[in-house]
């Protein structure tokens, strides 16, 4: 692996007789999403302000692209900091000031440009975030939603390395919450930055973050990718991530993934030898289109909606769902063979189109920036398995089979 | 016995030598958050911010210290005309007024009137501002909070006091000329003569001198509270803001009257 972007090493964080890190170590890497999980009050966000210096370790030593950030002199650290972008938890937006002037408040006091390239890239940003019909306004009219746009775009006007994001989600809806973390992920993958992110949305932040980091205890505990932390052996997994992690996800209503496994063990183990299971995956495709046309809230809305639909017509023959990434869910079938499964797609397709795509469209025509009618196209690929062979490997079956089932236009049409 | 008495005197030096040492940091941390605020007064964009604090500190307070000037010139003729005419020198009535205006109650009294006005709510402001993160997010997007907010409210403050001070004392003298000429039958013409021929370039400077002072102090005071009202042991939150904005208007005032005094025995040195 390349070095690593930020380095912790033995940093310890008192205030008054409260340690609040206590030699924690942790490295940080570019390009990638690296989120830091935990219990609320167990540090996250101080360790975010010690990247950015508004906090100072009382030990140990924090390492910036090599560099210990103690021995910089002022230049070098003004250059550091210069590459990075800070998001507030409460967004920290001036509220004397409209939201225009928030967003371009950084580019007018820290750089040369005119007064027109400050705009368009102001502008820019407020279509970016859909806050158009907000430029104007102050932050206090805004609703909490719109709030953590106007302090997302600008975290981003600047066009920054590094981008900390301290609870970029805290109080959101389920729908909003995921388009926040799909603009993340999708401004990241655009712009190549590195996204650092504080967060307990689990597992919501699973399917966004290239890298998780765990705070249990005044220490880093766990340095891994997601699904290595699944595998994780520790009171971290049993006292944070199950209190955390509930038995259905937020946003679909679908099993979490670990309820999910539980309930594959249980169903499958009662089953004999040469009996079969059926497993569906679907796949909602061209996302970005989706988010390009309706938005991002739209988008979050399809993938709801879609877990709704699966759930309602696969649940009635003791199917059981889980999302499997951003836009993909998978769909145990215990007591189906693969034509009732193909029968039941079926169903579910129409269901979908005569009811799911008009919720989802007139939602979106709500909005003033979905005038454009997109077409959703969905894949699915089933595959059957015996009880002998490992799920993962039947969902990949499924996967490999995964063909379009299906192209519904948003007015109806296909 | 003896014993327990020592200990309690321990106890009070000990308290009384903390207090001390509290309020000895605190000035040289003003002092400090004064110079480093005063060298960002030439940086670029700053005259923008400069010409909306002029208009916040200075034009918003013109009214209220037009008010309080005319009502200070009035009481003074009055009380003024009553005492010279017992030595039968009503004469001089425009010397006094011009004089106790011009000298001392213009700038103390609009030092006092500007820091109830808008000292109260820059303390309030960038109070609210600590508490909020906002001033962090000024850092965090390198823009330094002493240059963006500290330093464009204390350079409007020079500027607005000493303007502020001419314009309660030509009120002031006009209130005098009120109470004392046409209510209480002073001569007009003599009012004006005196208030001319006894009122010396060196009064008006050193009144100009005092106002400078006087915005040097309630511009650090009141952003100072302001911006270290997340430090206070007294309170927190929102709290620590309306603790913050009632020290930054009894310090200011208390400053004030003892500045005034200071100012004025090395000025009559000279």
């Amino acid at each position: 692996m390349d070095a690593p972007l930020i380095e912790f090493r033995d940093v310890t964080k008192r205030f008054g007789s409260r340690t609040v890190l206590d030699h924690a170590n942790l490295k940080i890497y570019e390009g990638q999403v690296t989120t830091i999980i935990g219990l609320s009050g167990s540090g996250k966000s101080v360790l975010l302000k010690h990247i950015i210096g508004l906090l100072k370790p009382n030990e140990g030593t924090i390492f910036f692209r090599g560099n210990s950030i103690n021995s910089m002199k002022k230049k070098e650290m003004a250059a550091s900091l210069a590459e990075i972008s800070y998001m507030f938890q409460d967004n920290a937006l001036f509220d004397s000031m409209t939201v225009y002037d928030n967003i371009a408040l950084p580019l007018q006091e820290t750089t040369n440009l005119g007064k027109s390239e400050i705009n368009s890239r102001v502008m820019a940003r407020i279509e970016q975030t859909e806050l158009r019909d907000s430029a104007d306004k102050y932050p206090s009219e805004l609703s909490g939603g719109m709030q953590k746009r106007a302090a997302l775009a600008r975290a981003l006007v600047t066009d920054p390395h590094i981008v900390l994001f301290d609870e970029p989600t805290s109080g959101q809806d389920p729908v909003r919450k995921n388009a926040i973390l799909s603009m993340i992920a999708q401004y990241q993958k655009k712009f190549g930055f590195t996204a650092i992110l504080v967060s307990h949305e689990i597992p919501d932040v699973y399917f966004i973050s290239d890298r998780i980091l765990a705070l249990y205890d005044r220490n880093i505990v766990f340095q891994g990718t997601p699904e290595e932390l699944e595998n994780f052996s520790h009171p971290f997994q049993n006292e944070v991530i199950n209190s955390l992690e509930g038995l259905q996800e937020e946003l679909t209503g679908l099993y979490s993934k670990r309820q999910f496994k539980v309930l594959n063990h249980t169903a499958l183990s009662r089953k004999s030898p040469g009996e079969t299971y059926t497993v569906v995956v679907f796949r909602l495709e061209e996302l970005n289109t989706i988010i390009t046309n309706l938005g991002y809230e739209a988008a979050q809305e399809a993938i709801r909606k879609m877990g709704v639909y699966i759930e309602k017509n696969f649940s009635v023959i003791g199917g059981f769902s889980t999302r499997l990434s951003t836009n993909e869910f998978v769909t145990v079938l215990p007591y189906s063979d693969k034509s009732e499964a193909e029968s039941i797609l079926k169903d579910f397709i129409n269901d979908f189109e005569e009811q799911g795509i008009k919720e989802i469209w007139e939602g979106a025509r709500s909005r003033p920036a979905s005038e454009v009618c997109v077409e959703f196209v969905i894949m699915a690929g089933v595959a059957q398995g015996q009880p002998v062979a490992e799920v993962d490997t039947v969902i990949e079956s499924a996967k490999q089979q995964q063909k379009e089932i299906a192209r519904l236009r948003c007015d109806g049409g296909r | 016995m003896n014993k327990i008495i020592d200990l309690d005197m321990k106890r009070v030096f000990t308290l009384l030598g903390r207090k001390v040492f509290g309020w000895i940091n605190n000035l040289g941390a003003s002092v400090i958050f004064l110079l480093l605020a005063f060298r960002q007064i030439l940086r670029p964009r700053q005259m923008r911010k400069v010409i909306q604090q002029v208009y916040y500190i200075g034009a918003r307070s013109t009214m209220i210290t037009m008010l309080v000037g005319l009502f200070t010139g009035m009481v003074l003729g009055l009380q003024s005309y009553y005492a010279l005419v017992k030595f039968g020198a009503q004469g001089a009535l425009g010397t006094l007024v011009g004089l106790s205006l011009v000298r001392e109650l213009g700038p103390v009294l609009t030092a006092i009137m500007i820091t109830a006005r808008s000292g109260s709510a820059i303390t309030a402001e960038i109070g609210i501002m600590r508490i909020s993160e906002q001033i962090d997010a000024l850092n965090t997007m390198r823009i330094d909070p002493l240059r963006y907010l500290i330093s464009p409210r204390i350079t409007a403050s020079i500027v607005s006091f000493p303007i502020l001070t001419v314009l309660f004392d030509l009120i002031g003298i006009l209130g005098g000329y009120l109470s004392g000429v046409i209510l209480l039958g002073a001569n007009s013409g003599t009012y004006f003569y005196r208030v001319q021929a006894d009122m010396e370039i060196k009064d008006i400077t050193d009144g100009f001198i005092k106002s400078v002072v006087f915005a040097l102090i309630v511009s650090t005071v009141c952003c100072y509270q302001g911006y270290f009202a997340h430090m206070r042991e007294d309170g927190h939150g929102a709290r620590s803001v309306g603790l913050a904005t009632t020290s930054a208007v009894v310090l200011s005032c208390v400053l004030i009257l003892v500045s005034d005094y200071v100012v004025t025995s090395v000025l009559s040195q000279g």
